[in-house]
């Protein structure tokens, strides 16, 4: 019987195998960032250990970071401050704030060629999943596990389960990579991928650019999976090719032979398979507080008493929310707007999104910001005028980072605020205590902005 | 990591499912650069409403967390455990923990026990009505038991990962007794993989 993706990628970095243990795995690219380290490096120094592979290791500031002119809090300087010495005490390569190529840790390592297929890749962050769209093994893990990646460049685990899902056809006009994954999350649930990688596959999955994909490997682990991977291809190909990073000459070419082979065999069976047709999808908008309580931008908020199991939560997320059941979710107003995160901050993103806003203005009383997922982003986004796109809408652009996304820094919701927002956790006060979270993709983001409503741009 | 070899404790029922990192604790606490400190950010928006079975006196001091389905989905912040813990958790209960949350908890020395769901629903009930109900999660013997209600489960977790439990041993210096082979495994990795520096 054939091997899975997964599997193949996996047996290439056991460094040691035994019955009732996890393996011990090698890390090809540990990513770090200011919130999750600190401890870590502590660690370190407490046991006299120094970073084994400084050369496999790369930091960046992006969760606590103001993204405009306003100065961090007292609080949140030291932080940032704490990552830059632990960085260069150990001797790792850090981008601070004002570096041209800081940026949320998901956005910038493929944009500077660090991503490539076949590697394993870890972060202390959940969503590093994302770098599976490029046919690596990526996930998150705790800061006890950032030591020990940081002391010995391997980590402890079990062989995760295989799951495959596959999407074929053509995607409908308006429905976009982020609208792929919602899809798939509101049909296998917040733990349907529990233990697994899933694969992601089909004639839809591979008509995605590198952008699409990350955004759908990025929200794996909203589906509960320990990671999401795409099989790489000549998209993959093209996209790492020249970058700075990136094999150059004769080892581009051994490279290249060897990523062809990084697929999985016909004959290999999955744990778990699951089938969606392309044609089923639509824009999707979560109106709960997990990512699985979404449903299209054409339905109306659900009765929980039609859930069945659900039901019990799903009122209570209706009450966070002050949803009422049955409501258009096109009546449903929001107060603010934000376009960014490691899921939808890529400059394909502000395309699409400058493009539904164009010549429009944001409608009043709506707080509407971009926020690029890297300062590369951003400057490719102004090389192309998508700024000033923005700004003539109404919408503030803003400095690489994390920023609304997670309520940590100065970015945050009020108390009962409602938002469309194209990150990836809608979960009670992710975006601020008190804060309603709407998911949806840029395109129902930018068309939101302007109606003040849930819309797509068909609508505007 | 801390040893723990049996615990025996009073449990509190947080009757709900999905509880994610972001209840668990916000990621405002998480600007910290201490490993203590979190313990009063456990559930802290839950934790204004006077219901919330955090603020019922009656389970004051319980050292067993017994949740719904999919605890600790979400960030993978080591914060969640570090609040669970210094709040006075030993251990959580429930049908399926998330993964990353589960590896976490194994750091510090929080037991991870997964249990059938029909049976993780029993033990809420009964802590419920009595919270005065001791649960007995033995790592040497591999068992979860209530005797007042008749529980008798086994704890699912590997020998390896109970070893390690009941010895609190470091998982690095674990690993470190394996470098020869880690060295073996870097000098054969090809050369075009990315460097960072
Ligand atoms: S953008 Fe959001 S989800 Fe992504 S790394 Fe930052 S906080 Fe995490």
């Amino acid at each position: 019987m054939g091997t899975t993706l997964s599997n193949k990628v996996w047996d290439r970095h056991v460094v040691r195998s035994a019955p009732g243990e996890p393996d011990l795995v090698y890390v090809d690219l540990h990513l770090v960032h200011e919130v999750t380290s600190p401890q870590a490096f502590d660690g370190l120094r407490l046991a006299g250990r120094r970073v084994r592979r400084p050369d496999l290791t790369l930091a960046t500031m992006d969760h606590n970071v103001a993204t405009n002119d306003i100065a961090p809090e007292p609080i949140s300087a030291i932080q940032i401050d704490t990552m830059g010495r632990n960085a260069k005490e150990f001797g790792l390569v850090c981008f601070p704030t004002g570096h041209p190529d800081q940026g949320i840790v998901h956005v910038i390592a493929p944009q500077l060629g660090l991503t490539e297929p076949g590697m394993t890749i870890v972060c202390g962050d959940s969503h590093t999943a994302t770098h599976g769209a490029f046919g690596s093994i990526a996930w998150g893990i705790g800061t006890s596990e950032v030591e020990h990646v940081l002391a010995t460049q391997t980590i402890w685990q079990t062989r995760p389960g295989t799951m495959a899902v596959t999407v074929d056809g053509d995607l409908p006009r308006g429905v976009w990579a982020k609208d792929v994954i919602l899809g798939i999350i509101s049909r296998i649930g917040v733990s349907g991928g529990v233990g697994a990688i899933i694969e992601y596959r089909g004639s839809t999955i591979r008509a995605l650019s590198m952008e699409g994909r990350m955004t759908v490997c990025n929200m794996s682990i909203e589906a509960g999976a320990r990671a999401g991977m795409i099989a790489p291809d000549d998209t993959t190909f093209a996209y790492v090719e020249q970058r700075k990073h990136a094999p150059k000459g004769a080892e581009w070419q051994r490279a290249l032979d060897d990523w062809r082979s990084l697929a999985t065999d016909p004959d290999a069976k999955f744990d778990r398979e699951i089938r969606i047709d392309a044609r089923d999808l639509r824009p999707y908008v979560s109106w709960g507080t997990n990512p699985a309580q979404t449903v299209t931008i054409d339905d109306r908020v659900p009765d929980p008493a039609a859930l069945g199991e659900g039901a019990e939560a799903a009122a209570r997320a209706l009450t966070y929310m002050d949803l009422k059941a049955g409501t258009p979710i096109r009546d449903i107003p929001v107060d603010a707007v934000f376009l960014g995160s490691c899921t939808n901050s890529r400059i394909e993103d502000l395309r699409v999104a400058s493009d539904v806003v164009r010549g429009k203005h944001v409608r009043k009383g709506v707080r509407a910001m971009v926020v690029p997922g890297s300062m590369l982003v951003k400057l490719e986004a102004e090389r192309e005028g998508l700024d000033r796109v923005f700004a003539e809408a109404g919408f503030e652009w803003r400095s690489a980072g994390c920023s609304m996304c997670l309520g940590m820094n100065p970015d945050v919701l009020s108390p009962g605020e409602r938002c469309a927002s194209t990150s990836n956790r809608n979960f009670e006060g992710r975006q601020g205590p008190g804060g309603r979270t709407h998911l949806v993709s840029p395109a129902v983001a930018a068309a939101t902005a302007i109606a003040g409503h849930f819309a797509i741009p068909e609508d505007l | 990591m801390r040893q723990t070899t049996r615990i025996t404790g009073r449990a509190m029922p947080v009757d709900r499912a999905n509880v994610d990192t972001d209840q668990i604790i916000p990621a405002h606490w998480l600007k910290n650069v201490g490993r203590t400190g979190y313990g009063a950010g456990l559930f802290e928006a839950w934790r204004k409403d006077p219901s919330f079975v955090i603020n019922d006196p009656r389970y004051k001091g319980a050292t067993i967390l017994v949740a719904g389905p999919n605890f600790g989905s979400g960030s993978s912040r080591e914060h969640a455990v570090w609040a669970l813990d210094e709040y006075g958790f030993r251990a959580v209960i429930s049908s399926k923990l998330a993964d990353i949350f589960k590896g976490n908890s194994l750091k510090m020395g929080l037991v991870p026990v997964e249990l059938p769901a029909e049976v993780v629903t029993k033990l809420l009930r009964a802590v419920e009505k009595d919270p005065s109900l001791e649960i007995t999660i033995d790592v040497e013997r591999a068992t979860v038991e209530a005797p007042a209600i008749g529980v008798r489960e086994t704890l699912r977790l590997d020998e390896f990962t109970r070893t390690r439990l009941r010895e609190g041993l470091d998982d690095i210096a674990l690993t470190l007794r394996y470098s020869d082979d880690i060295a073996r495994f870097e000098a054969k990795r090809p050369g075009w993989l990315p460097r960072v520096s």
